[in-house]
């Protein structure tokens, strides 16, 4: 009996699924993912690049090791190998994402040194900005139609069905609040603060423009990312 | 001084460099890291316009007839203050050293200041360093540059103790200025430039220093403008915003300025070009030349007039530096506050 062929389409929603941490995007939309290959014995390879040698670290680790346990989920998968290219700590991220040691075990006694923690507080953190800068974006639209701090304090998530901020951001809102532990149902309001606590008609405004302030940041952030990966990597680029 | 529509403005660039990244200076066995650093800043100089675009080799180390004609000659700056950064795991003379700074002080000693720097990671010897360069060069500011390596440790914080320790004696020698590198994210692992949140700490323990932190922190520019509204002694240093963003991401930059004109306020930001990342030239012209865009997603961020140009463009960076401002291109106001 021969294994059923592993669907490539099947690795690349799979891949679809990592995230850049900060910048809240997937690695696919990244343009990260450099090459995806299926054996006819269900090895996966995946080769991934980043915009700088320098990438933290700590944020390329989560990468390599969310796409290696996405690509390892995905049905007739037999090994998956995720390779990180031209970054200063590839061979630690690598060799410790396919032996599963973990963030701290991966650079553990190599030159890089000093990671002395694991990752989940980092993913947290940027997890709960997203969750943050998710409300300017489904907020939006609303306050543009002229909803006001009194309409917006109450509203549900439940209420922003149906209404010209029924968007796909609201799907990633509730997403994002649920990975981090934040009312993400129907009767979940729309403005929470990062501690969960709902937020008053006169704290609307300033609370809406720290939303917009995290999403700026979010964005630009991800902006520079992609100019910088754009040239690092352009066809045309001088070979030095 | 750069003059427009009958406006004059007095240029200081609060953050530039004299380095040298040029392959003889490559530690050996570090070129992998001495490549990767410079190659780093490249990419940064290609969001820059493209008529401005240097090749390679000539960006690892560019001449003084260079640096006196994009900065003097060409690029309006009345005067530049020079930041060392010292990289000497991958550097073997250092990337841009107090020493090799002072060299050009020589040349254009009336419109340079260069700034000290140190590393508590060097205990006693950094204290003494420090001390040899202040009986030299009686240095006004400082520039801090928390994830450089250095031996086993790839990083620090300004709230570590022996850190407190070099502040401290900064203070008391009579550094004024610490500008700190709090910008796009690069290495050191858990200890990667992650938060501001040390600025923060350290803005309200050295109440009699000012800190400028470079690249208003960004990616992390929500975490810097929460805590620049908290504490009058911290300053946005605009370096990298304009240079990598207003001409690469106009929209982008657009917004980061609003940000930052609402949260920290035009009295607070200054210009710096980040030579030779980018040049200054086209930075200034477009500067004076921008304004907030008019559709409706830009609608609520503040404008700006030509007072706050001037203020963000030299005025205030002069302030904090004590450089003195001819009377023609001080703001109207305050040049008759003076008379």
């Amino acid at each position: 009996m021969t294994a059923r062929p592993v669907d490539r389409q099947a690795v690349w929603t799979a891949l679809g699924t990592v995230l850049d941490p900060e910048l809240d995007e997937p690695i696919t939309d990244l343009d990260f993912v450099e090459s995806c290959t299926v054996s006819p014995d269900g090895v996966v390879s995946v080769g991934l690049r980043l915009p700088t040698f320098f990438c933290a670290p700590n944020f390329s680790f989560l990468m390599v090791a969310d796409a290696y346990d996405a690509v390892s989920a995905v049905p007739g998968v037999t090994r998956a190998e995720i390779v990180l290219a031209d970054h200063h700590a590839s061979a630690e991220i690598n060799g410790g994402v396919a032996a599963q040691a973990g963030f701290v075990g991966s650079f553990e006694g190599s030159y890089q040194g000093e990671a002395t923690a694991e990752l989940d507080e980092l993913r947290h953190t940027f997890i709960s900005k997203s969750a943050m800068a998710g409300q300017d974006r489904v907020a939006r639209p609303l306050v543009d139609i002229g909803v006001g701090p009194d309409e917006l304090a109450t509203m549900t998530l439940g209420e922003v069905v149906g209404t010209v901020a029924d968007t796909v951001e609201l799907t990633r809102l509730r997403e994002r609040r649920e990975r981090v532990g934040l009312p993400a149902g129907d009767d979940a309001p729309l403005l929470l603060h990062a501690d969960g606590s709902r937020v008053t008609t006169e704290q609307v405004p300033l609370h809406l423009r720290r939303a917009r302030l995290q999403r700026v940041g979010i964005e630009t952030n991800g902006e520079y990312c992609k100019s910088l990966l754009a040239l690092r990597y352009a066809p045309e680029a001088v070979a030095h | 001084m750069y003059e427009k529509d009958g406006e004059k403005y007095f240029v200081v660039d609060s953050h530039s460099h004299f380095w040298d990244a040029s392959k003889e200076n490559w530690v050996k066995g570090a070129e992998q890291y001495a490549k990767g650093w410079i190659d780093c800043f490249y990419g940064y100089h290609q969001l820059g316009p493209p008529e401005t675009h240097w090749d390679w080799e000539k960006f690892l180390k560019v001449t003084p007839e260079d640096f006196d004609r994009d900065m003097f000659q060409e690029g309006h700056v009345d005067y530049a203050i020079f930041q060392s950064t010292y990289l000497r795991e991958w550097y073997a003379e250092g990337f841009n050293t107090v020493a090799q700074n002072a060299q050009t002080l020589e040349k254009w000693g009336e419109k340079l200041i260069v700034n000290g720097r140190f590393d508590p990671r060097d205990g006693q010897k950094g204290l003494d360093e420090f001390d040899a360069d202040m009986a030299k060069y009686n240095h006004k500011g400082i520039k801090l540059y928390t994830a450089e390596w250095n031996g086993d440790s790839r990083g620090f914080k300004l709230t570590d103790p022996e850190c407190y320790k070099f502040l401290q004696h900064a203070q008391d020698a009579g550094v004024k200025n610490v500008h700190i590198h709090k910008g796009p994210t690069i290495w050191p692992l858990d200890k990667d430039a992650f938060d501001v949140a040390d600025v923060d700490h350290a803005a309200t323990d050295f109440q009699d220093l000012n800190f400028i932190v470079e690249h208003v922190g960004l990616p992390r520019i929500e975490d810097f403008c929460f805590m620049a509204v908290q504490e009058p002694n911290v300053y946005a240093g605009l370096s990298v915003v304009v240079g990598g963003l207003m001409h690469a991401r106009p929209k982008f930059f657009a917004k980061v300025m609003g940000e930052l004109l609402f949260w920290v306020g035009e009295d607070k930001m200054l210009f710096g070009g980040d030579y030779n990342i980018w040049t200054p030239k086209w930075q200034v012209e477009g500067l004076v030349d921008w304004q907030m865009p008019d559709e409706d997603q830009f609608s609520d961020y503040p404008r700006l007039t030509t007072a706050s140009k001037k203020k963000i463009l030299g005025l205030n960076a002069a302030r904090l530096y004590d450089i003195p401002v001819p009377a023609e291109l001080q703001l109207q106001d305050e040049a008759v506050a003076q008379a």
